[in-house]
């Protein structure tokens, strides 16, 4: 009866990976289909003429360069600002660090429609009373990234304040005692133990800024990026080169996971290699 | 405050300050202030805002109350706003969303937890992990591909023999919104109750064995406890992202499906009434936040739990 039951859960995860992975190899051989809408049945042969046709797609190139654009910028903020935030949590005590703690946690929640519609009337009102045509003041992109930011930096900052504990302050004690500055200290100590978490934030926010919709949808004025374009282009009839274009995120994605995985099977493999020869030394001594 | 002073000098610590503070205040709390008091505005031509008009009103808040439509439910029938029923509809998928989310995530924590080879998780939460770093929007499109009337999901079913006829799948209300979002947002609860279930100590689950329990009591008594907090976060993350989400419900769902959030965009870009489009965004807000510590209450969890 045990063996029955863990079978069952074997086929299970099995079942439960096929439902996360078949959507995106449907997608994927959509982009080969010689259809004119995108779908896998009926197949109608092999071509890749989505993919030159992508190419040629203008304005989906430049939403694509929009995404990258608006991703890179709301990365290298968060980990600005999330890690400052971090930084200062982790250093303070009581009432205000609840509070400050409660309010950082709580962007997370926050629908992203509220976000882009408070952030695009702040920003517009401001420009209005100040009377200016200043471009940070109109819709537009820029606004998208704050609008992106002000959750996203939550996000680095919980994994750059997990990092945090366990750092031994009195590594700083020491340099300072020694004589190091105050830049020093932030800069050869306290940051190249939170690198790992910072890179980590890193690309959580870039990722989380290329999956999002509802801020920008609020916030980009006449502006695409890559979900916006793709959104209207569901609605307004659709060809499958957004299928060509989704392949290539998919290869690249796979490709990145590959990467890991090799890596962590050899870390893996050289810290049992390790291991073992320190127990071999221990049974040598013995 | 004092040891940052301490150990990093005025300077860099007014830099993090400054920092944290325009995070705070410029891209949170001003913000929604300034939507909580435009909420209250009427929406005027240019020339007139600030003028005798420009008064404050619950105007935009009653608008949720005009016209009605006859629903019929049980055998009543009576009328209700469009959009009450529209956020009544909302609130109650997301909760459809959740449970759903809820039952196909928890066999996969434990297993993840407690029966795979510790030595092959990584690779599994690895695969888990590849849906989630692509974008939300080809997800949903995927679905689209995948539910259409001559798709593949149909032409499997028909091979099959399970149906006689094509289903229209994006035509039966909030089906596909439902499929969607179920699709999107599960592995924010798997990996809450991952966490929870990991930290429980094996030697529980075999004690409750030997001493007989059947394992169905084993999970009500020993696992499903003990995972409570864990749960409760994966519910409260779903739960406020399908309420939230704007992209499943605009490709995936039908003629007769409408999400709340559809009706903010709808004010905001093709009305082009920010104000109205403000009011109802801070009800969103204000409402599902009500309805999760509501929850939060009924199912004995401190706000504390979650954030772990």
């Amino acid at each position: 009866m045990h063996r029955f039951r863990q079978n069952l859960a074997h086929l299970y995860m099995v079942l439960f990976l096929i439902f996360l992975l078949a959507p995106l190899v449907v997608m994927s051989g959509a982009a080969f289909n010689e259809s004119k809408l995108p779908s896998i049945v009926p197949w109608r042969g092999f071509t890749t003429m989505w993919f030159t046709e992508m190419v040629q797609d203008q304005r989906m190139m430049v939403a694509f360069a929009n995404t990258l654009w608006v991703a890179v910028a709301v990365a290298i903020i968060s980990i600005f600002v999330g890690t400052a935030s971090a930084i200062l949590i982790n250093s303070i005590a009581g009432k205000v660090r609840t509070l400050l703690y409660g309010l950082m946690i709580s962007t997370i929640l926050i629908p992203g429609v509220v976000i882009g519609i408070s952030t695009m009337i702040l920003w517009t009102k401001m420009g209005n009373a100040l009377g200016t045509e200043f471009f940070l003041f109109n819709p537009g992109l820029h606004l998208s990234v704050l609008g992106q930011v002000s959750y996203i930096a939550a996000m680095v900052m919980l994994l750059v304040l997990a990092r945090l504990q366990s750092f031994d302050a009195g590594l700083e004690e020491a340099a300072l005692d020694l004589g190091a500055s105050h830049t020093q200290v932030m800069r050869r100590i306290l940051l190249p133990h939170l690198y790992p978490a910072i890179g980590a934030g890193a690309a959580v926010a870039f990722f989380q800024s290329i999956e999002n919709f509802n801020v920008t949808q609020f916030t980009r004025g006449g502006a695409d990026t890559l979900t916006v374009y793709v959104f209207s282009q569901v609605r307004s009839g659709i060809t499958p080169t957004i299928n060509a274009l989704a392949f290539l995120l998919i290869c690249v994605t796979l490709v990145l996971a590959l990467v890991y995985e090799i890596n962590r099977r050899r870390r893996a493999r050289i810290e049992a290699a390790r291991e073992a020869e320190a127990r071999r030394a221990e049974e040598a001594m013995l | 405050m004092q040891d940052l002073l301490r150990r990093y000098g005025p300077g860099l610590t007014l830099i993090m300050a400054l920092l944290v503070a325009f995070w705070l205040l410029m891209l949170v709390i001003i913000p929604n202030m300034t939507l909580f008091e435009q909420s209250f505005r009427p929406y005027l031509p240019v020339t007139e805002v600030g003028g005798p008009k420009d008064v404050y009103s619950f105007d935009n808040y009653l608008k949720v109350f005009d016209g009605s439509i006859e629903r019929s439910f049980l055998g009543y029938t009576f009328s209700v706003p469009v959009h009450v029923l529209t956020f009544w509809l909302t609130i109650w998928y997301s909760m459809v969303v959740t449970v759903l989310c809820f039952c196909l995530a928890y066999p996969l924590a434990y297993y993840m937890a407690k029966i795979v080879q510790p030595k092959s998780l990584p690779t599994l939460i690895l695969l888990l992990f590849i849906p989630l770093w692509v974008s939300e929007v080809l997800r949903a499109f995927a679905w689209w591909i995948i539910l259409a009337f001559k798709g593949p999901l149909n032409a499997l079913l028909l091979a099959v023999g399970l149906i006689e006829d094509p289903i229209r799948w994006t035509n039966m209300g909030y089906t596909g919104v439902v499929i969607g979002l179920v699709y999107t947002y599960v592995l924010f609860m798997l990996f809450p109750i991952y966490n929870a279930i990991q930290s429980l100590d094996t030697n529980q689950i075999e004690a409750a064995e030997d001493l007989g329990a059947p394992w169905w009591k084993i999970h009500w008594r020993i696992v499903l406890p003990h995972s409570k907090p864990g749960i409760a976060s994966g519910s409260v993350m779903v739960f406020m992202l399908s309420a939230g989400s704007l992209l499943v419900p605009s490709i995936l769902g039908s003629t007769t499906s409408q999400w709340f959030t559809q009706t903010i965009n709808q004010w905001f870009n093709d009305a082009l009434d920010w104000n109205t489009a403000s009011a109802y965004a801070f009800l969103l807000l204000l409402l599902c936040t009500l309805f999760v510590s509501l929850a939060m209450w009924v199912f004995r969890v401190k706000l504390s739990d979650i954030a772990k």
